[in-house]
Order: structure tokens, then sequence, then C-alpha cells
């Protein structure tokens, strides 16, 4: 088992604690060292900081014209390009 | 994985497995997006990603008729297309499955940049020269780690779900994990640490 109380060890649970998989004594010893190593701290936090970052949706952000037209050339739905298909009843 | 793009439309599996070309194409319409983003994240090659684009329609349409339902429509089509795209990087024989599986601990805590930089302001974090850097990030990590990142955290997929989609066992998965994003954790620490700079000095 890794030994969480020192550095080295916080870093290779990190991913786990973040996300939600960590037993949860190993929880508690990660805590605890966090609350007396202020890098580790830093790590934790901006690591889940990036995760955030990271699943946030992109902007809208279409397809391609050209794409989107040799799409529907492929699939034989040329007749549904640019149209707005109503909603099946 | 995400369901925004099929939230609103309603797509009916009855009328797709009955042949109409009309939801057919209202699948598309909702769907082809974030395929082509998807694929283009893996593969990193637009002419690529466009075949896989292609190729998933043609496959599903293939399997419609063995498709019970039991994921939602999107996830079934997603996975299609990562699995047509992990198809392509393999034949590129990208080695998926190197023989080195276990992080040196050293290596992971080397370099570590232990710059705050998480109460910057929300709008700088996810500012267009911000999203441009995490996209930067990710297109420079190894292939290997690049993919199970895009899986686990970007399309939400479990631990075990990427396990099963790489073939990989579900510990390799968690350490290449833990790499890629100790690694993405880095350059945007170095990043985001030069916008804090920068405020400061204003
Ligand atoms: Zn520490």
């Amino acid at each position: 088992m890794t030994e969480i109380s020192n550095c080295k060890g916080l870093v290779s649970s990190i991913s786990e604690y973040l996300d939600g998989e960590l037993p949860p004594e190993l929880c508690a010893e990660l805590e605890k060292h966090m609350s007396e190593c202020e890098n580790c701290t830093i790590v934790v936090n901006t690591m889940r900081k990036t995760i955030d970052l990271y699943r946030q949706p992109a902007p809208d952000n279409p397809l391609p014209d050209e794409i989107k037209s040799r799409l529907y050339a492929r699939l034989h739905l040329e007749d549904y390009l640019d149209k707005q298909i109503p909603e099946h009843p | 994985m995400t369901e925004e793009s099929l939230n609103n439309s309603n797509i009916s599996l009855a009328a797709l497995k009955a042949g109409d070309r009309a939801e057919f194409a209202r699948l598309v319409d909702a769907t082809s997006n974030h395929i082509y983003r998807l694929a283009l994240k893996i593969l990193r090659d637009p002419q690529d990603a466009e075949d896989v684009l292609q190729e998933s329609y043609i496959k599903a349409l293939r399997a419609l008729p063995e498709f019970e339902g039991r994921s939602s429509l999107s996830t079934w089509l997603y996975r299609i297309a990562v699995n047509e795209a992990l198809m392509l990087l393999r034949k590129r024989r990208v080695n998926l499955v190197p023989v080195e599986e276990d992080p040196d601990e050293d290596d992971l805590q080397a370099g570590m940049v232990l710059t705050d930089w998480r109460f910057l302001p929300e709008d700088e974090l996810l500012s267009a020269e911000s999203r441009r850097r995490l996209e930067q990030a990710v297109d420079t990590l190894p292939e290997t780690l690049r993919v199970v990142f895009m899986l686990r955290d970007m399309e939400g997929l479990s631990i075990r779900e990427t396990a099963g989609m790489l073939g990989l066992t579900e510990t390799a998965v968690k350490t290449r994990l833990l790499r890629a994003r100790l690694k993405l954790r880095n350059q945007l620490s170095v990043y985001f640490g030069e916008r804090l700079t920068e405020n400061s000095s204003e």
C-alpha cells in the first residue's frame, strides 16, 4: 500500500482521491498530509481545477460545411442538407 | 458520454430501425459535430477524422438492427466512433500498450510547478486564449496518455469503460490517467502562473 503521509505518496494517489475512489481511511490520511503541507494542497487544488476546466463544454464550433456536405453525400442524405427536419410524430 | 447533443432532439429508435431517412438525417445532424471533434482529438488529422466520421455512420446503420437500446443511442454511436478512431490509430502502428507500465514516482514529481492559480477569475480561466492553451496541452501528451485522458476526462467514461475500450487493465488506465493529469496540471500551471504575474504587475 502507498504511504500517503509523504508528498511522493500523495502524488501517486491524487487522481483516485479526486475521483472519489480512494478508500476513506486513505482519504483521511491524505487530507491530514494536506493540512500540514502547503505544496501538496496547491497540487491537489490546481489538479482539481485542471480537470474541471477540461470538463467545461467547448464553445459551439459547427462542423465545417465541406465536411458536412461530403458526409451527407456519402450517406445519401443530400436531400436533408441544410434543411430543418421536422420532428418525428 | 455527452448526451446533450441528443437530449433535445428526441430521435426515435423505432423510426431509425424502420429505415426512416429523415430520422437518420436528424441523428446525423445532432451527433456529427461531436463525432468529428472526438475523432480529430484522437487522431489529430482532419482527413482521418473525416474518414472516421463517415465510417461511423455507415457502421452504425449496419449495426442498427442488433442495437437493443440498452445504452442511449448517442453513447452507442460515440462508442462506434471511438472504436473506429482507435482502429485507425492502431493501423498507424501506434503502440497503445507499451511494455513499461509502472510510473517512476520520482519522475511523477519531477518539475512539479507550485503556482496556486485556481483563484484566477473564471473569464480568464476560460478565455479563448486559455482554451487554446488547454487544447495545445492535450495535443502535446503522448498518444497513450492522450487517449486515456480524452475518454475518461473529456468524454466522461468510467475507468472500467475506458479500460474496456482500449483493451487495457483498469490499473494501466489509472496509471496513465494520473500521468496525463499531472502533465496537464503542470502545463496549465506554467501558463496560468504567467497570467497571475501579469495581473499583479498591472
Ligand atoms: Zn506534501
